[in-house]
């Protein structure tokens, strides 16, 4: 059984339909990657996820459980962390306050804990008393990933953490997931770098105009196959 | 020596001023809501406060104990039931709100107690005094000025050094992405409101024993706390405390002038301020 399961998954925006019945399964431990341009539903899919857009009770299930129309909090709290789209740090808080608001209200036992977290990005630990919104904005999506470990979930969503940032700081950053994996989380990350979606995901998902168009493990599906999912069959 | 004694009288009264401004700021600085009841929620807990006097014989500080978790769960209810409802990125729905409540809390107010003017005995606190030097210090503006330190020392532990007030800060700069890390918006700003009305009724203690008050006190008291909140810059608590402090000294200044002068210098000072400071003396850095 998927840990994570999205079924006919639908989202509006007032009139304009941004997902089209998406089905998706995330498998205990797996990693998938969900590719797009700009305006595929991507983000709309996290957000559903998350519970910041609401949906129907079973168009997302979470370790057997509706959870479609839960609050983003009570979600959080289940087990499902996100990495929000332009890192979304408190500009009020401290760069260790932010990472203590991701433990604010799921504390479990887990890897996940200031020390780790300074383990996986020591930059951090040095930059720790300084406002989140005074780092480089590769810091700041540290600061972001760490933040949502710390509540240790069992999915971590991850929206477009590669936006606005220089290669070599992608590079960084995609660099922790192997750690991240080995602590058993299951992950789903969201990109329109597909060369880091490819590397990282064990399955992955490519959406256009809300819908799923290819899916397949990354050595199954040829660059002709993701360049017309990506960009339509015509282009 | 006299504006010795003027400026300390008015660093004094502007310690209550802070106080009735400590929980106007508080629920600012965290839901961007401007409580258009305050004033009359602090005439409110005063006659709470009178009440349990009245009632139970009690002396007033051993009232206002008893007080507060009532006004504790006021503002709680308040937020949950009504003030949640509002809130949003229209600032006129709450405005309209809140000056709706303050209408009806002082018809409340006048139907319940009448129109005449109270006072919460306050016993030999009333009129005892200490003498530091050539002049004479209150013991009540005393004990409303520290009231006052003590609040502002408290609020800012709870903001800096608490997981509350970290919440209430995340919150505060961004409630989505706070309720992505497992906080319900809507549980803090009923503790956010809460906590004001503990603030709110420690004022209504000194306002009560300091002055008499009657239900349609609470709009004026309303306007100094305003003036307070933005002379300190919106949201911060110390600020907050500063801006009451001048007020409290433009007008003792301007009493000494003249005392007819006395509130006009206060609302002249605010208007200085302004006019130099736009966004207070000390404003948070990111709004």
């Amino acid at each position: 059984m998927a840990l994570l399961e999205t079924r006919g998954l639908t989202a509006f925006y007032g009139d304009f339909q941004a997902l089209f019945g998406v089905d998706l399964d995330l498998a205990e431990g797996e990693t998938m990657a969900v590719i797009g341009a700009n305006g595929a539903g991507k983000t709309t899919l996290m957000r559903s996820i998350a519970g910041v857009i609401a949906q129907k009770p079973d168009m997302v299930r979470f370790d057997g459980e509706n959870i479609g129309a839960m609050a983003p909090d009570d979600i959080m709290a289940a087990g499902i962390a996100m990495v929000p789209e332009g890192r979304k740090l408190f500009p009020s808080l401290s760069v260790e306050e932010n990472l203590l608001m991701g433990a604010h209200r799921r504390k479990v036992d887990g890897p996940w804990r200031l020390e780790t977290v300074y383990e996986l990005f020591p930059i951090l630990k040095e930059r720790r008393h300084q406002p989140g919104t005074a780092l480089s904005g590769g810091q700041q999506q540290m600061v972001s990933i760490g933040r949502a470990l710390m509540s240790n979930p069992r999915v971590l969503l991850c929206d477009e953490i590669s936006l606005g940032l220089a290669p070599v700081v992608i590079k960084d950053i995609y660099a922790a997931f192997p750690r991240i994996r080995e602590t058993g989380a299951s992950i789903v990350v969201v990109e329109q770098d597909i060369g880091q979606a490819m590397k990282v995901a064990d399955r992955v998902h490519c959406m256009m105009e809300g819908r799923v168009t290819l899916s397949g493990r990354p050595d199954e599906l040829s660059r002709e196959a993701i360049h017309d999912a990506y960009f339509g069959a015509a282009a | 020596m006299i504006w010795v004694d003027t400026v300390l009288q008015g660093v004094l009264l502007g310690g209550l001023y802070a106080l009735f401004a400590l929980g106007l700021s508080l629920v600012f600085g965290i839901m961007r809501l401007v409580n258009l009841a305050h004033g009359d929620l602090i005439v409110l807990a005063a006659y709470l406060i009178l009440m349990i006097v009245t009632l139970l014989g009690l002396g007033p500080f051993l009232a206002a104990l008893i007080a507060l978790p009532i006004m504790f769960a006021l503002g709680w209810a308040l937020q949950r039931v009504v003030l949640n409802r509002v809130l949003g990125t229209d600032i006129l729905p709450p405005l309209l709100v809140t000056f709706g409540l303050s209408v009806v809390l002082q018809n409340a107010l006048l139907e319940g107690f009448s129109a005449d003017s109270r006072r919460i005995p306050a016993g030999w606190l009333e009129t005892a005094s200490l003498p530091i030097g050539p002049i004479s210090v209150g013991v009540m503006p005393l004990l409303t000025f520290l009231s006052a330190i003590g609040v502002t020392l408290v609020l800012q532990f709870i903001f800096y050094r608490t997981s509350l007030g970290r919440a209430f800060r995340a919150t505060s700069d961004d409630p989505v992405t706070a309720s992505l890390m497992g906080v319900k918006p809507s549980s803090v700003f009923a503790q956010a409101t809460g906590i004001a009305m503990v603030v709110v009724t420690i004022a209504a203690l000194y306002l009560g024993t300091r002055a008499n008050f009657d239900p349609t006190t609470g709009p004026a008291r309303l306007i100094y706390a305003f003036e307070a909140v933005i002379i300190g810059g919106l949201g911060s608590l110390w600020g907050t405390l500063a801006g009451g402090i001048i007020i409290g000294v433009a007008q003792t200044g301007g009493a000494q002038i003249n005392p007819e002068w006395q509130i006009l210098a206060g609302h002249i000072a605010f208007l200085v301020v302004l006019l130099i400071r736009p966004r207070g003396l000390f404003p948070r850095a990111f709004d």
